[in-house]
């Protein structure tokens, strides 16, 4: 466990407020338990579809969460935290309420999705500077909102697109932002 | 085809075959199997599983059918590789990992036309004996994964899959496992690592093919989405009769996905080899923008080296060899490769005369760094330097020595890595370099401060 607290942080982001903290409830547990079975020749496949379970309720892997993950697939701990940190599309945590995913490949960027992330930003409070390799999840202060580049969501021809939370949209000219941030209202 | 009627605006061109793309955009269509099955669904599947599982793969093998995920690799001869007195369990992988930049071909198909999928799934599982088989699904298709769930379940309630399939028998469950968004989960030996709960770094090379070893060191087929649904139709058509589609070696049809700087992007589903670049951009894609011209296609992903729209390449050999101009390129994948490119995964992004190369470079640059799985040591630090060296040309702080830096390091990624990712995020540079140098040079300014040894290291190890 020490080498879990020594490796795996969490800062705390405006988000949290959104998501409950992790705890293994009963719907979780059915929902895993029902994924391993998928697996039967080793339950270390399912681990990330039980990662996917716990941050689609949750925001984000929290360490409790990684601890609950090993120990119901009976793997060391570290081997959750080695695909949890390797994968982009999973997070250490939460983000906002509403997350903007912004394709920033060739087509979209010349579609103009650069400026569709500039104009989301400006208009739910988000410094845009802070976004970078490092830091790919900005949250706005008031934690209804985040942001961050995705790397290309195969739908070029309709450039430019982006996600939000789990609904695709495609299309969405720079000019159109607030239109899209209007559809999500906290 | 002609009673089929179009969504309004999606009718497909007049130059399009459609095969795979049928019943997208398709009117009163939707993904249930209802739809499907009152259109003819399931039929070849009833067809194929009353033949010997080796006449499948013979009939796959004579149709010529070509991987569509970017290799190109006859579909029949990878199935043909398990070894033939294997006693393990034989895994079916459908790849849909679909991200190389530029291509959007298998999302239409998981979201609108799942049973399609599923169909040549149990066909494909039935030739190479495999009863589990899994549908890597990309972590941003949320809702394809949730529609496809929904089909199998279908499916299973309808016998077509699960225990006893038919009455034959044959047993086979299908399972939707979702990615995480790395790229390189679309390399066949990564996409098994993380089937398998690690991380997806792939797999030293030989053995070359997952048919040997693959998912829990048993043999395994990994086939793209659109591959494993032409297998349905080479049981429709027959190998023999399928193989007339298309042109000598590059049979049947595929799905071109154009984006970028055309009036029209989109999907056509043509017949291979039987247009040219010039029949696909001006007369399908309805030619530039207004006022502009093109200047440059990437004929297959990001990945593919790009080609200049006033190129002419000298292809052939001894009396066969001829000079072929950009415009006259066949849309197949031997044409492409003898022009030095690839048709790969099929996505064709056209850029014209407003985009500047230094720019576009940049943007494959980052996709490339970020997307590296940091396995190998040219790849890993290659990819980034390449990136923080064209950010150098973007901001106009480079000197005219960091492209020959930028090539150098390119040429030492190529072909020293153990998955095809070098390549991928090194041919790019090179390609952009060779054909448009005096226009990145023209970037660079001599009088730019050069880096000294100690800011270049500081830049390369320790980040901006």
């Amino acid at each position: 466990m020490n080498t879990l607290e020594n490796n795996v942080a969490s800062p705390t982001t405006p988000g949290e407020q959104h998501f409950p903290p992790f705890v293994a409830s009963d719907d979780i547990v059915a929902l895993a338990d029902e994924r391993i079975t998928h697996y039967p020749e080793s339950k270390l496949s399912a681990v990330l579809p039980l990662i996917h379970i716990v941050q689609h309720k949750h925001g984000f892997v929290s360490k409790e969460a990684i601890t609950w993950i090993a120990e119901k697939l009976e793997i060391e701990p570290m081997k959750v935290v080695s695909v949890v940190t390797f994968y982009p599309g999973f997070r250490q945590s939460a983000p906002g309420k509403f997350h903007y995913r912004v394709c920033r490949t060739l087509s979209c960027a010349m579609a103009g999705s650069y400026e569709l992330m500039d104009q989301i930003c400006e208009i739910t409070n988000i410094d845009r500077s802070q976004l970078s390799h490092h830091h790919p999840i900005v949250v706005s202060p008031c934690g209804n909102y985040s942001v961050e580049f995705a790397e290309c969501l195969a739908s070029c021809g309709t450039a430019p697109v982006c996600l939000v939370n789990d609904d695709f949209h495609e299309n969405i000219k720079p000019e159109n932002a607030q239109d899209l941030i209007n559809k999500y209202q906290p | 085809m002609s009673d089929i009627k179009y969504l309004p605006g999606k009718e497909p061109h007049p130059r399009e075959h459609r095969l795979i793309f049928k019943n997208i955009d398709r009117e009163g269509w939707d993904p249930s199997i209802d739809t499907y099955t009152a259109d003819g669904g399931y039929e070849q599947l009833k067809k194929a599983m009353a033949m010997e599982p080796g006449d499948i793969t013979t009939e796959v093998k004579k149709s010529g059918l070509r991987g569509r995920g970017g290799a190109g690799f006859p579909t029949g001869v990878k199935w043909g590789f398990i070894p033939p007195k294997n006693t393990k369990p034989v895994y079916l992988i459908c790849n849909c990992d679909e991200s190389e930049p530029g291509t959007f071909k298998d999302r239409y198909i998981v979201h609108q036309d799942p049973h399609q999928l599923i169909e040549g799934m149990v066909i494909s599982a039935f030739a190479v004996g495999a009863h589990t088989a899994f549908i890597y699904m990309r972590e941003e298709f949320p809702e394809a994964a949730i529609t496809m769930e929904k089909a199998i379940e279908e499916a299973r309630e309808k016998g077509y899959v699960g225990k006893n399939i038919l009455g034959t028998g044959f047993d086979l469950e299908i399972w939707v496992h979702r990615g995480a968004a790395a790229y390189i989960c679309g390399e066949e030996t990564g996409l098994i690592e993380s089937l398998e709960g690690k991380r997806p770094y792939p797999r030293i090379k030989p053995p070359y093919f997952p048919a040997a070893l693959g998912l829990y060191m048993a043999p395994t087929i990994v086939n793209n989405v659109e591959s494993l649904c032409h297998v349905k139709h080479v049981i429709e058509m027959g190998g023999e009769e399928y193989a007339k589609l298309g042109v000598d070696r590059n049979t049947g049809t595929r799905i071109l996905c154009v984006s970028g700087d055309v009036q029209k992007p989109g999907y056509y589903e043509i017949e291979v080899g039987k247009m040219t670049m010039r029949e696909l951009l001006n007369e399908v894609c309805g030619g530039p923008l207004e006022g502009r011209s093109f200047k440059a296609v990437i004929p297959g992903g990001s990945s593919s080296k790009i080609l200049r729209c006033d190129e002419t390449f000298q292809i052939g050999r001894g009396e066969d060899a001829k000079d072929l101009s950009f415009w006259d390129i066949q849309l197949d994948f031997d044409t492409l490769a003898a022009c030095g490119s690839m048709a790969g995964s099929g996505g064709v992004i056209v850029l014209d005369d407003t985009r500047k190369m230094s720019w576009v470079l940049n943007n494959i640059n980052h996709f490339y760094a970020h997307e590296s799985c940091g396995q190998c040591t040219p790849c890993r630090e290659g990819s980034t330097w390449m990136k923080k060296i064209s950010d150098r040309i973007v901001e106009g702080k480079a000197t005219p020595e960091d492209i020959t830096t930028l090539e150098e390091v390119a040429y030492q990624i190529d072909g020293k890595t153990v998955c095809a990712f070098g390549e991928a995020s090194s041919w790019p540079v090179e390609a952009i370099i060779s054909k448009f140098r005096d226009e990145l040079t023209a970037d660079t300014n001599e009088n730019n401060e050069r880096l000294s040894k100690e800011q270049l290291q500081r830049e390369m190890f320790l980040g901006k």
